[in-house]
């Protein structure tokens, strides 16, 4: 996020875009719900699925899924021709103006229409909703990035708030609301094919020298490693003969699960080091037993960059270890001894070799978080990003068309699936589907479609269904529902017994590499 | 804003218009007694504890919710007030059941506080005529009726903070009680957080423990990126319950309904707890000293066969700062790869 979460009070106008932020990130849902029933602030919903937040939004835009880019330029082309972006702020602070103007020349109110399914003159309200505020927030998460044009959906989505000097102020900005406690942190921290931590450049001579010197050892190859995607594609063809896995569960998360588990079936080597012996673990050749957050100290940095502390409160079972202590383990026997030894001494390690965590320190977050960028001990960090000018001198305006997605429905597979989370349970299900609690709240998988959907093909509340892909079928029970626009189906990703990622498909956003989970074609058929 | 003088026990304050004066006093370092007032809810005014005297005025006001005025001069502390609110205080306790001896609550229960504050001594427990039914509880949540004070709290956290409006307070005098519309409720424990007694207690872990014998830890939730903080409420090295406090993290004392409930898995037998190594397609145990051997050979022998490259690892967006540091550090400086990625796109 380019600003911390309670900036949502000090805003005019919330605008949430593939967010269904009461069921993922209910905690920021709170401060939505306090902006828009106690300090009058408008929120402006843009969602094809009737999300709750839509109960309590000014106004609506349900588009179809996928034309998110062709939408934001509608919108763009409104505010310009209505002269309602900031141009002082553009003059100043922007690059990239005339470019974008003329992008979104042909993005007409009619056009946009034809593409998104919205009526015109809703366009026209969203757009003067938001371009006539003096400062307005935008919160997004996967329904903006799951897409083969999860980059292009992110980058319109600062356009909009460039052109209406949004970034860089108190209650505006680009907020990413992030969907793991840590995963702002594995970014951070270099967990990533193309950058060190602190998003240095693995291509950048002095970066890899910097490293190598702290390190010891010769140096790095100067070319970006493979994504996740990549990683499992390179598997399959042999060109990956191992992987290790530390907490992550991909023969659950990752699209076209069927192609999944045979590239990991591919490798020579698979070891997996985790809390459970998870879908991907039954597939390892060593699994390594590693502590949960519970039993370990250490930091992570939440969706505001805000560096928090983990602290151990209870003893691992069994003989469970640290995964701290069984890198260093591992690469001891490789013939490399990790100096640092405790969580402490390694953040000291990442205070060197990190300018963003510099300032960073145990002592200094014990009551409470830091957000960095914080260069120095002294230094009381950064809760809004980009103020007075941006990180890379000028903000850029990204001339931007729309493509569509790229798996389209067709007379085989009529229907639109489109994965996420549902409240009660957290990703692929390794954590809340454990114990009793929350399996009351929600203790099985259900699709949910529309009715006049259902009405057509027979399938009454509850009935199970089959819902097929190009790369597999599920059987899952039915939620007859608004929430799904006509020919949608939204399935939560969490249930092994009917694991949606079988259904999904492989193809990515050529630079983020993200999957498309929100838009798959599917058929539906009454299950026998 | 334009700024309000007033005097409260003899001291003057400034404070901005429209501050009630239980702030106004709490800014001027003075305490008044409190019960149904709740820092993120708007005033209940159910309970009469927070009452003040007012030069001029008949009738003592509720502090929580009265509003400041230029001039005005407070009294928070009088044998009048106090005896008042002995009277307001004995009237709730008189149906509320002094079980505390096996009340989950019994040692951070605010309505237990407010007596010992006041030095209540004798209160004649007068049971309900009409026995109150424990409609309101969810599959996590319990609600114990005789115990509730009707102070309406957890009502309006419902409705205000969540926006949900489950609750609702029904019948009246002896026969009131909270409800819940079954297909509004969604077990979130906003209501757990704010009530003040044991009226509401969690209805999950199978181990109970007292608030003086649970080691409390403070740490950042394991779900989504909110960086909620809460504590681990530990007993006998065993997770037994999550609580919050108003005052610390972005939550405020909120969680939803997985970080509240969704500590199950810490301790559960499923856990791994040896290194595992599969064997003509089984898993047997095997040590550490095995497994890691085993894992380090293989490594190097991979390398050097088919460069560092034919390795490739995922780091964790569930894992700590310091492991994804030290996870890629591996990778790049010991495996000799930049192949490490994680889930951030999925």
């Amino acid at each position: 996020m380019t600003n911390p979460i309670g900036d949502v009070l000090k805003t005019e106008v919330i605008l949430a875009i593939g967010t269904d932020t009461t069921g993922n990130h209910p905690i920021i849902a709170n401060y939505i719900m306090e902006a828009v029933h106690q300090k009058g602030v408008k929120l402006l919903v843009i969602d094809p699925r009737h999300i709750e937040l839509v109960d309590h939004a000014d106004l609506w835009l349900r588009h179809n899924p996928g034309t998110d880019v062709a939408l934001i330029n509608g919108l763009m082309h409104i505010i310009i021709k209505e002269n309602l972006q900031d141009q002082a702020y553009i003059d100043e602070r922007v690059e990239g103006f005339d470019e974008l103007k003329s992008c979104v020349e042909k993005y007409t109110p009619e056009y946009v229409s034809s593409i998104t399914g919205v009526p015109e003159e809703k366009l026209y309200d969203a757009a003067r909703l938001y371009g006539k505020a003096n400062v307005a927030a935008i919160l997004y998460t996967m329904g903006i990035t799951q897409h083969t044009t999860g980059t292009d959906n992110v980058k319109s989505c600062a356009n909009l708030s460039m052109l209406c000097g949004n970034v860089g102020k108190v209650g505006g900005g680009v907020n990413p609301l992030r969907g793991q406690n840590n995963v702002q942190g594995a970014c951070d921290m270099g967990g990533l094919p193309n950058v060190f931590p602190g998003y240095q450049a693995v291509t950048v001579d002095d970066v890899r020298k910097k490293f190598a010197d702290a390190w010891g050892v010769e140096g790095f190859p100067s070319t970006p490693g493979l994504t996740i995607t990549e990683m499992f594609d390179a598997a399959e063809s042999g060109k990956v003969k191992a992987i290790y896995v530390m907490g992550e569960n991909p023969a659950m998360s990752d699209p076209d699960k069927l192609h999944i588990e045979h590239c990991i079936e591919s490798v020579d080597f698979f070891v997996v080091q985790d809390i459970f012996l998870t879908e991907t673990a039954q597939l390892a050749d060593v699994v390594l037993p590693a502590t949960c957050f519970a039993e370990k100290d250490g930091t992570v940095s939440n969706t505001e960059r805000k560096v928090q502390r983990v602290r151990k409160a209870v003893e691992p079972p069994g003989e469970a270890r640290e995964d701290t202590w069984i890198i260093s383990e591992i690469s001891r026997r490789m013939g490399y001894t990790m100096p640092a030894s405790t969580p402490e001494k390694i953040m000291e390690e990442i205070n060197l070799l990190t300018p963003s965590y510099k300032g960073i320190t145990y002592k200094r977050i014990e009551k409470g978080g830091i957000s960095w960028p914080c260069p120095d001990e002294d230094h009381p960090g950064t809760p809004v990003l980009h103020v007075g000018k941006f990180a890379r001198g000028k903000g850029l305006f990204f001339a931007i068309d729309y493509i569509p997605p790229a798996e389209e429905v067709d007379d085989d597979y009529p229907f639109l699936l489109s994965t996420g989370r549902v409240p009660q349970h957290f990703h692929t299900g390794t954590m809340t589907r454990r114990g009793t609690g929350l399996n009351r709240l929600c203790p099985e998988p259900i699709a949910q479609i529309n009715p006049e959907d259902a009405k057509k093909l027979d399938i009454s509340e509850g009935d199970y269904i089959e819902i097929t892909s190009r790369r597999g079928s599920i059987k899952v029970k039915t939620w007859l529902t608004e929430r799904s626009q006509l020919g949608m189906v939204f399935m939560p990703f969490h249930f092994h017994e009917a694991p949606a990622n079988i259904l999904t498909h492989s193809i990515v956003d050529p630079v983020a590499k993200i999957p498309e989970f929100k838009v798959s074609a599917v058929k539906i058929n009454k299950a026998a | 804003m334009s700024m309000v003088r007033l005097t409260i026990d003899g001291s003057e304050v400034e404070v901005p218009e429209g501050t009630t004066i239980l702030k106004a006093a709490e800014k001027a370092g003075i305490h008044i007694p409190t019960l149904c007032y709740h820092k993120r809810l708007p005033p209940l005014e159910s309970c009469n504890i927070c009452i003040v005297e007012i030069e001029g005025e008949k009738e003592p006001v509720n502090s929580c919710a009265a509003p400041v005025s230029e001039g005005l001069v407070v009294t928070t502390d009088s044998k009048a007030l106090h005896e008042q609110r002995t009277v307001n205080l004995k009237k709730i306790l008189k149906h509320h059941p002094l079980d505390c001896p096996v009340c989950d609550q019994a040692g951070e229960c605010e309505l237990q506080d407010i007596v010992y504050e006041l030095g209540i001594e004798d209160v004649p427990y007068e049971p309900r005529k009409v026995k109150r039914d424990d409609t309101y509880s969810t599959t996590l949540i319990r609600y114990w009726a005789d115990r509730c004070i009707l102070c309406g709290r957890c009502v309006a956290a419902c409705r205000d903070l969540k926006q949900i409006g489950a609750l609702s307070i029904e019948g009246e005098d002896e026969n009131a009680r909270i409800v819940v519309d079954p297909d509004k409720c969604k077990s979130c424990g906003e209501c757990l957080m704010v009530c003040p007694t044991g009226a509401l207690t969690e209805n999950l872990s199978r181990y109970k423990g007292r608030p003086w014998l649970v080691k409390k830890v403070w740490t950042t939730c394991s779900y989504c990126g909110c960086g909620c903080q809460f504590q681990l409420n530990v007993l006998d090295n065993r997770v037994i319950g999550i609580t919050t406090d108003v005052d610390t993290g972005v939550n405020q004392g909120s969680l939803c309904d997985k970080g509240r409930f969704g500590y199950e898995y810490i301790g559960d037998e499923s856990r791994l707890k040896k290194p595992l190594i599969k064997e003509n397609g089984a898993f047997r145990e095997a040590s550490w000293e095995e497994a890691l051997d085993t894992v380090a050979e293989k490594f190097k022998a991979l390398i050097e066969q088919h460069g560092p490259d034919s390795i490739a690892g995922l780091t964790s967006a569930k894992c700590t700062n310091e492991e994804n540091f030290l996870f890629q550090k591996f990778m790049r400086a010991v495996i000799g790869t930049n192949n490490v990625d994680h889930c951030a796109r999925l």
